[in-house]
């Protein structure tokens, strides 16, 4: 079959399964988007390149499948940047499509010419640049197989001009060849009757689940190990999902910002069996007083990741999705009810602190989120921006559906919840998609709201709107002498923006106000945007000091009147 | 802080050294030298690394190579029998006066003399890195205008089960 490079990358792209492409057109790429109409593949313009990549990256983790975005050479390319280190840093399969130069003038400072492959060497799973258009259908195929499989993650392909537009044989491969690409494959029957002897003779186990269980599709056999063992489990930020919260057993988020109760779990714990998780510091503390009573037992798809940050006593490298389940034939049943009971102790001690549970009139962003929990049963997509703002939706809203959150967890990267919400939303239009933002974050891709009202997207979209660059100014509170310094944040009148893209907008001002406003988003059929004033000095609360362990957090006073 | 001797074999595509130097950077390893060539495999390159560390950050290493899509394989041959030899070329002042002390302790080390100026000599020495030092400081008083060193290569012997990372013999 003759083609040219640019039916080439559209005929793979349909070969692979996709059907939906983020992107921004320009000069390297405008071959491609000449050959794009004659495909099945929908194509969402996006209004920054940054929002291309973040798209793709809700889209992936939305659906489970790679998502796909596009960029021109240069600042097209560069744009992408930040949404593939995103992706990177939380193992998300993407693959990103850049133009580049022709290929007799690369290395030459073209117009738009830019290293691309050179700049996402360090955050991307691996990349190419194609300059022989014969090599093309093999770097597809196998762009697709690396981000998708063993630890996924993101894959950039930049192809020279005039590769697009030469014409050749195409043939899809059937087969990669990557010889230095290997996924885990050893026997580990051994270490898991290892584990489980490990876990018999626990007296005090905690599961910490991560994003492996996510990204492995593990959440039934997580859930069947748990209850079968009655082993509590707390987890990461991206864990969350990876067991229903609303599990007796599930004791939520643990870490900097976790629950107090999941915290002193995983200091007391005696036995720390850590699914899918890196140990990523912001759940650690400093890492020699992580776990200081507890074995661990750390099973990753990923070996690098094992003894990186912390010293196991038992590794297993595999995919949850194999695991767990060897794991649930090797283990017997247990009870665990003096273990538990402590834990439900330190439990109620933190429901009497409940900010949700005190008398208040003010519009506090926890009660907000509680709120649209409330009014969607939790069956919706949340995807959370980056901040406090963060923070209370992973401890407000009561996640139960799977793959309910998507959150950038690894970069921290404001900004990523409006775009990543419309890959999301593209991905499952079934599904109703919820965006949590502050007021920094939000402006920090506030242009894609004109993405929403072109693709008629139904994303509702709250604002917690604090006048600060909220996480910030929290740490200055407490460790900078209060010295607010670049933190106080003038933003727009977000409903009138909202209202400008031609979506409702709602401003909310008054507790009582809350339900009625939510209620509206949850009923209107297309978007919403709902400014939540909320009050402006509000922090996030258990909060560990950096450098502290786990367990010595700052804790919410206990309110007059209570014990 | 040990020094290890990694071998890695990877594909010889552009950009792959890259990849690796780039490695070493954002994970702040402490590397020593690094040597690379081709193997004796068509289309395979061949690098000696040694790098500074404990067990544990050297098995970092060893596994974020082996992680690199580029690179097939990956051994830590520091515990193992093993022939380790560098080049350096050593252009050293030698006037008419002193060429032949620099030439007599030239043939000591089994090194040899490759090019004659009309004030220097320069000398090729292949080794053990102690060796090439001995002579190297042995030359220092005479003054050593220019010097080039390879860095580590490395080998090991035969007669030795290997330790390959992925049990690949090479
Ligand atoms: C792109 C980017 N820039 C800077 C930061 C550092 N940062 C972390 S949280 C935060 C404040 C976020 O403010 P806002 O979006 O209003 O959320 P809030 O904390 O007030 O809820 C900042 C600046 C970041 N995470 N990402
Ligand atoms: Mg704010």
């Amino acid at each position: 079959m003759k083609r040219t490079g640019a039916q080439a990358v559209w005929e793979s792209l349909v070969r692979e399964g996709v059907d939906t492409a983020f992107g921004i057109s320009g000069g390297a790429v405008i071959h491609l988007y000449h050959a794009l109409p004659d495909y099945p593949i929908h194509h969402v313009l996006m209004r920054h390149e940054q929002g291309a990549a973040h798209a793709a990256d809700g889209y992936a983790r939305a659906t489970g499948k790679v998502g796909v975005c596009v960029a021109t050479s240069g600042p097209g390319a560069t744009n992408l940047v930040t949404g593939l280190a995103t992706a990177y840093m939380d193992s998300s399969p993407v693959v990103a499509i850049t133009g580049q130069v022709a290929t007799p003038v690369i290395g030459t400072d073209a117009f738009q010419e830019v290293d691309i492959t050179g700049i996402t060497l360090p955050i991307t799973k691996h990349n190419y640049l194609v300059t022989d258009v014969e090599e093309l259908p093999l770097v597809m195929k196998e762009a697709f197989y690396i981000a998708r499989s063993g630890r996924p993650g993101p894959v950039l392909v930049d192809i020279a001009k005039d590769v697009q537009a030469a014409e050749f044989d195409y043939d899809y491969p059937d087969e990669v060849r990557l010889p230095g690409y290997r996924l885990p494959a050893g026997d580990i029957s051994a270490q898991l009757e290892a584990a489980a002897e490990m876990i018999e003779s626990a007296e005090r186990p905690l599961i910490v689940a991560g994003h492996g269980v996510v990204l492995g599709a593990a959440e039934d056999s997580l859930l069947r190990l748990v209850e079968q063992t009655q082993i509590p489990v707390v987890t990461t930020l991206l864990g969350i999902s990876a067991i229903p919260e609303t599990h007796p057993l599930c004791l939520g988020m643990a870490g900097m910002h976790g629950e107090a109760y999941a915290n002193l779990a995983l200091a007391e714990a005696d036995l720390l069996i850590a699914l899918g998780s890196r140990f990523d510091d912001r759940l650690t503390g400093p890492v020699d007083g992580f776990g200081a009573q507890a074995k661990v037992i750390h099973v990753d798809i990923d070996t690098v990741e094992i003894n990186k940050n912390v010293l196991t006593d038992l590794a297993v490298v595999g995919d949850l999705r194999d695991v767990l389940p060897q794991l649930i034939s090797a283990v017997d049943e247990r009870n665990r009810d003096e273990w538990l009971a402590r834990i439900r102790l330190w439990r109620e001690e933190s429901a009497q602190r409940d900010i949700v549970g005190q008398e208040t009139d003010e519009l506090v962003p926890q009660f907000v989120m509680r709120q649209i929990w409330h009014a969607t049963r939790g069956e919706v997509i949340m995807v959370s921006d980056v901040g406090q703002n963060q923070m209370w939706e992973a401890q407000y809203f009561v996640h139960h559906r799977r793959r309910g959150l998507l959150s950038s967890g690894g970069l921290g990267t404001m900004g990523f919840a409006l775009p990543a919400a419309i890959g999301a939303q593209l991905g499952l239009p079934e599904q109703q998609v919820w965006v949590t933002a502050g007021d920094g974050g939000f402006q920090m891709n506030i242009q894609e709201l004109a993405t929403v009202v072109q693709e008629k997207l139904p994303v509702k979209i709250a604002i917690m709107n604090n006048g600060y660059l909220g996480m910030v100014r929290q740490w200055q509170q407490l460790f900078f002498e209060g010295r607010y310094s670049g933190t106080p944040l003038l933003g727009p009148d977000f409903a009138k923006v909202a209202e400008a893209y031609g979506i409702p907008g709602i401003t909310i001002r008054e507790k009582a106000q809350v339900d009625a406003a939510i209620l509206q988003a949850v009923e209107t059929e297309g978007p919403v945007l709902i400014d939540f004033r909320i009050v402006q000095e509000e922090n996030v609360y258990p909060m560990v000091a950096p450098g502290r362990p786990v367990n010595e957090m700052i804790r919410r006073p206990m309110p007059t009147g209570k014990r | 802080m040990e020094k290890h001797t990694l071998i890695a074999l990877m594909e010889d595509k552009p950009g792959v050294l890259n990849r690796v130097s780039g490695l070493f950077r954002r994970r702040n390893y402490n590397i020593e030298s690094l040597s690379v060539g081709h193997s004796e495999t068509g289309g395979i390159s061949r690098m000696t690394i040694v790098v500074n560390g404990d067990e544990r950050i050297v098995e970092q290493v060893v596994k974020q190579l082996d992680k690199l899509v580029n690179v097939t394989d990956v051994i830590d041959v520091s515990h193992r029998d093993s022939v380790f030899r560098e080049l350096a070329l050593i252009k050293v002042n030698a006037g008419p006066g002193k060429r032949s002390e620099i030439i007599e302790l030239t043939s000591v080390f089994r090194a040899r003399v490759v090019d004659v100026g009309a004030t220097s000599l320069t000398v090729e020495i292949t080794g053990p890195e102690s060796r090439v030092n001995s002579l190297i400081g042995l030359l220092e008083p005479y003054g050593i205008e220019e010097l080039a060193r390879t860095g580590r290569v490395a080998m090991v012997r035969s007669g030795n089960g290997n330790g390959s990372s992925r049990g690949i013999d090479f």
